[in-house]
């Protein structure tokens, strides 16, 4: 398979393990497979070029949007219905409520002529989302080929080890295959691959190694690796076009685009600012230090009663009650009583703000609790500005 | 349905009965028990006018407000709308991340009035970018079954003026179907496609230029949202993006940071998040208050005290403009209501107009004004008996003393601004930053007989040239800019003043030579105690010396010219005559009514049913006995 050596990089092992299971075409496979590996280690994209370019009968459904039992199943049949009927012909849409149902249509849809005699491949992409689902829905998935008796096999993709997904009343063990995080000599190679076609592939490998040399250390995402460094290129390139470097002068292009990168690594990476604005910035040529990122942007505006709603709350859930004593005798009087008219509405309109959280069950109808989730730095802010040390009431500062 | 309470529990509905006609015209309601006569109808009509020229007014605001965050936001939405449809060949798009285009905006903490921001937004985003707007809450979507839910059923609503009659009856049975994320983008397909094929462009939907529209989200607050139906929701819609150009506006309260709180990388990184902030809710009020009260448009005032409740509350409570406007709205019903002079409460020539008209109860009514008391005993004796007795003659008077009052206005809040622009950038804002503190003091008190002021004056004398001729330069453009010509000789004096102090550059040298002549003065041979005492008198000297130089001259006499301003414009409103007529200072009634206590309701309702129940005592007394 000399395309498939082509599209798929770094993961020969893999395949051939997959490729072995799989078989011929009429084999019987291994029930169920259950690929697992960090994000963005390839399993999503090598089981979809495997199968596509095998020409393998299979449908691939994502658990997350299948956030019913019934949107799966029925999504699964579908697709699979879709499969079996010639092109062009317009089916109608399967409904499916119950795994009974699944079972039942599934053995109908496979008589099809198309589906016959082979195996038919079920990819659940995201699997962990089953674990949420119906407890009878996983292990029905794993020896989908005994309830059925047709030739299939489902592949459950995930990002979590089988261990926590095997459920306590057991059930049929899957083929596990792990894959493994790519190595830098690995991303190097794949993020190299995808070169831009006006320039050469060796000036882009060059490209890569400064792109890795600054983000290995923080990022290992191969997606998120790829933007960054389609994000960052045109200012590699800049010297280049504007001729005042050749595409050979390495360490000219290192001393352009080092700090460039060490600073998108501090915004654009963290999403403090968009890659948009990113870009927009690289074209200006403006220093990203003058747009503040989302952070930056922590004040928040509170009425004067809400803050001190607020400074009570959190003094009241993070000192032990038994301290109160302590605080609010010895400086007798430091925090004004207030008379809060409307305290029930501004303690619901923070707990909208999220600023409070409420704790306990919701039908207590009397006597809600809260608990205030800001945190210190906000709280010291907003002490600040009504003129309140709160440091001086906090348990753990004594 | 929805209640308006804080509180949980069980609420009945029970439907809406088709409503019971009211027999009575509204208008009636402004009868005050018996007395009936004293224009309750015209005073209803001036309060129904006045209100709604105050409500566009409030309303053009906002819109001006607005206007800058909805124009950023409608070119960031048009911009990474078309990078969607540019879908190019180009290298670097094909492989960096889809990002779903996100708007954060920021609207502060005063959610009531999101809401109203936002139905705007809607509107201007349906005219300029694209029909299919939606807006969820977060109390809709407990989860992703809903979200979907709700999100499909809104954007087939989008369309529904689109689509055909019959669609209509097929969307219904629709609605029990559970959607999916394929089925929406399925269902965008086929609709993009076919208005594309069928229609020519409806009117409601100019900017269709593009082929595929994109679909607006707006997640109203984006806080009271559950993290894992926005997680999930953003998972799934950035895999469908190529065919469901969806572009997110999260309404934010508190700040931007919740974005990276709520989600976590591997979710923020499907976004390309981009931060809008809307105009400080403060900033607002001080518009609000700049255009509806310190102007003479509306002749409708409000008291100290009230503005004090109402700010207090904006302040200290809630944030809300909103409710800021409905507790002014309820001032002015209870001013028209409660004040039988307030159909004198209109503009000018039509209060002239009006006074013309006024019945003998009426003209009783200004005689008992206590300002108009304070007026009448001020008078020669044979005035007095005139204003008393002699119909005409009051009425007359009366013309002239709102006019009067009306000229007292219009100086007033020119001054008042003058002023404000000498005080609000003195260190430490002994008067206030704000225009309606200094209002707030100027109402409450004789502002000349403030501590506040005295300081504020202090301050002035010690300020450099250049601060007090841009102060000048501020000053004198608000009197340019007022239509008004009573003030005309302070413009002139301010103009002057700013010559003035231009001109002073070209004397300091002659100044310096001034100071060197008082030190020649020298020294004489004398004991120590004469030393002393000469040397004491000489730092006196040089200090008075100092004071003399002509700026200082020039700054204490605009000091002085400022100080006199006040002291003859800024006068109470107590002391006008007939200022009842447009004051409203029931500062009390509005406290109860914006201010609930429950128990205390609860107490009158028990102790006192017909209070709340509007019938009449005996009737009620009955009743209960009856049973």
């Amino acid at each position: 398979m000399p395309h498939l050596e082509n599209t798929v990089l770094c993961r020969e092992s893999q395949v051939s393990t997959l490729q072995s299971l799989f078989g011929e075409r009429h084999h019987f496979s291994f029930p169920s497979i259950f690929i697992y590996g960090h994000t963005a280690s390839g399993k999503t994209y090598v089981t979809q070029t495997l199968l596509k370019t095998l020409e393998l009968p299979h449908v691939f459904v994502n658990c997350v949007e299948c956030f019913t039992l019934r949107l799966l199943l029925e999504q699964i049949l579908n697709k699979l219905n879709h499969l079996s009927s010639s092109e062009g012909e317009y089916s109608t849409q399967i409904t499916c409520e119950t795994f009974n149902d699944f079972v039942r249509l599934f053995k109908q849809i496979t008589k099809a002529e198309s589906l016959k005699d082979q195996t038919v491949y079920i990819v659940l992409d995201k699997a962990e989302y089953l674990r949420d689902m119906e407890a009878y829905l996983l292990p029905g998935f794993l020896r989908l080929q005994e309830l059925t008796d047709r030739n299939v096999t489902v592949i459950f993709l995930s990002e979590i080890v089988w261990e926590k997904f095997r459920p306590n009343t057991g059930c049929f063990e899957p083929f596990v295959l792990y894959f493994p995080d790519y190595s830098i000599g690995n991303l190097q190679k794949i993020l190299s691959h995808d070169h831009p076609p006006e320039y050469s592939a060796d000036f882009y490998a060059a490209y890569i190694n400064i792109l890795l040399g600054v983000f290995y250390t923080v990022c290992r995402d191969l997606k998120e690796l790829r933007h960054l460094a389609v994000l960052n290129f045109p200012k590699y390139c800049e010297p280049v076009v504007k001729g005042e470097a050749s595409e050979r002068d390495t360490r000219k292009l290192w001393r352009n685009i080092e700090p460039h990168l060490k600073k998108a690594m501090q915004t654009v990476y963290l999403r403090e600012i968009s890659s948009s604005q990113w870009e927009k910035l690289q074209k200006d040529d403006t220093d990203p230090g003058q747009l503040k990122g989302l952070s930056a942007y922590t004040h928040v505006e509170l009425p004067y009663y809400s803050k001190f709603i607020l400074i009570a709350a959190y003094l009241a859930s993070y000192n032990p009650a038994r301290t109160d004593k302590r605080f609010f005798l010895k400086h007798h009087g430091k925090i004004k009583k207030t008379n809060f008219l409307k305290k029930h509405e501004k303690i619901t309109s923070l707990v909208t703000l999220q600023l409070l959280t409420l704790v306990g069950h919701d039908d207590q109808l009397d006597g809600p609790k809260y608990k205030c989730t800001v945190s210190l730095d906000f709280i010291r802010a907003i002490a600040r500005t009504v003129n309140f040390d709160i440091i001086k009431y906090l348990y753990d500062f004594l | 349905m929805a209640t308006s309470s804080v509180s949980k529990g069980c609420f009945v509905f029970k439907p809406d009965f088709k409503k019971r006609k009211i027999s009575v015209p509204i208008e009636d309601y402004f009868n005050k028990g018996k007395n009936e006569s004293e224009d309750s109808k015209l005073r209803f009509e001036t309060y129904q006018l006045i209100w709604q020229q105050m409500k566009s007014e409030t309303e053009r605001l906002q819109e001006e407000l607005n206007k800058n965050l909805f124009d950023s936001l409608i070119e960031f939405l048009q911009k990474s709308h078309s990078g969607f449809q540019k879908n190019s060949r180009d290298w670097g798009c094909q492989i960096k991340l889809r990002e779903i285009p996100t708007a954060a905006l920021v609207l502060g903490v005063n959610v009531t009035d999101h809401d109203l921001t936002f139905r705007s937004l809607t509107e201007v985003l349906q005219n300029n970018v694209t029909p299919y707007v939606v807006s969820l809450q977060a109390k809709d979507c407990p989860d992703m079954k809903h979200f979907l839910q709700k999100l499909a059923s809104q954007l087939m609503d989008c369309n529904v003026d689109v689509q055909s009659k019959e669609k209509e009856s097929v969307q219904v049975t629709q609605k029990k179907i559970h959607y999916s994320m394929d089925s929406l983008s399925t269902w965008y397909m086929s609709v993009t496609q076919k208005t594309d094929v069928k229609m020519p462009r409806k009117k409601r939907t100019p900017p269709s230029q593009w082929q595929s529209p994109p679909v607006v989200l707006i997640l109203k607050d984006m806080e009271s949202f559950t993290t894992k139906v926005l997680q999930d929701f953003i998972i799934i819609s950035s895999q469908h993006l190529h065919e469901f150009p969806l572009i997110l506006i999260f309404g934010i309260a508190t700040s931007p940071v919740v974005v990276h709180r709520m989600l976590p990388h591997a979710v923020s990184s499907l976004l390309c998040i981009e931060l809008f902030q809307s105009l400080s809710c403060k900033e607002h009020l001080t518009t609000v208050l700049d255009k509806l009260l310190l102007t003479t448009q509306f002749p409708f005032k409000l008291s100290e005290k009230v503005l004090q409740v109402l700010t207090n509350i904006f302040l200290y409570h809630d944030f809300s403009i909103q409710n800021f406007i409905k507790g002014l709205q309820l001032s002015l019903l209870e001013h028209f209501y409660s004040q039988p002079l307030s159909v004198l409460c209109c503009n000018l020539p039509e209060a002239k107009r009006r006074i013309n008209f006024l019945s003998d109860n009426q003209c009783e009514n200004i005689r008992r004004l206590p300002s108009f008391r304070r007026y009448v005993e001020k008078q020669a004796s044979e005035k007095q008996v005139a204003l008393l007795t002699n119909e005409r003659f009051l009425k007359e008077e009366t013309q002239s003393l709102l006019e009067n009052l009306h000229v007292y206005h219009t100086n007033y809040f020119l001054v008042l601004r003058c002023l404000h622009q000498f005080t609000s950038s003195l260190p430490k804002y002994p008067l206030g930053r704000q225009i309606r503190e200094l209002y707030c003091t100027c109402l409450e008190k004789n502002i000349r007989d403030s501590e506040e002021y005295a300081s504020a004056l202090q301050l002035l004398r010690m300020l450099a040239k250049d601060e007090l001729m841009a102060m000048l330069q501020k000053c004198f453009k608000v009197f340019k800019s007022s239509s008004e010509k009573q003030l005309g000789n302070t413009a002139k004096r301010i103009e002057e003043f700013l010559a003035q102090f231009q001109s002073l550059d070209a004397e300091a040298k002659e100044e310096e030579e001034d100071t060197s002549e008082s030190q020649s003065k020298g020294l004489q041979k004398t004991d120590l105690y004469h030393l002393q005492k000469s040397l004491l008198e000489m730092k006196e000297l040089r200090r008075a010396s100092k004071r003399q130089t002509k700026f200082e001259v020039l700054r204490e006499q605009l000091v002085s010219f400022i100080d006199s301003l006040a002291r003859e414009y800024l006068l109470l409103p107590e002391t006008q005559p007939l200022h009842e007529v447009l004051y409203f200072s029931a500062a009390h009634t509005l406290r109860q009514h914006l201010n609930a206590a429950p128990r205390i309701a609860l107490h009158t309702a028990l102790n006192n049913p017909y209070y709340y129940l509007k019938v009449s005592t005996s009737h009620l007394s009955f009743h209960f006995i009856s049973q």
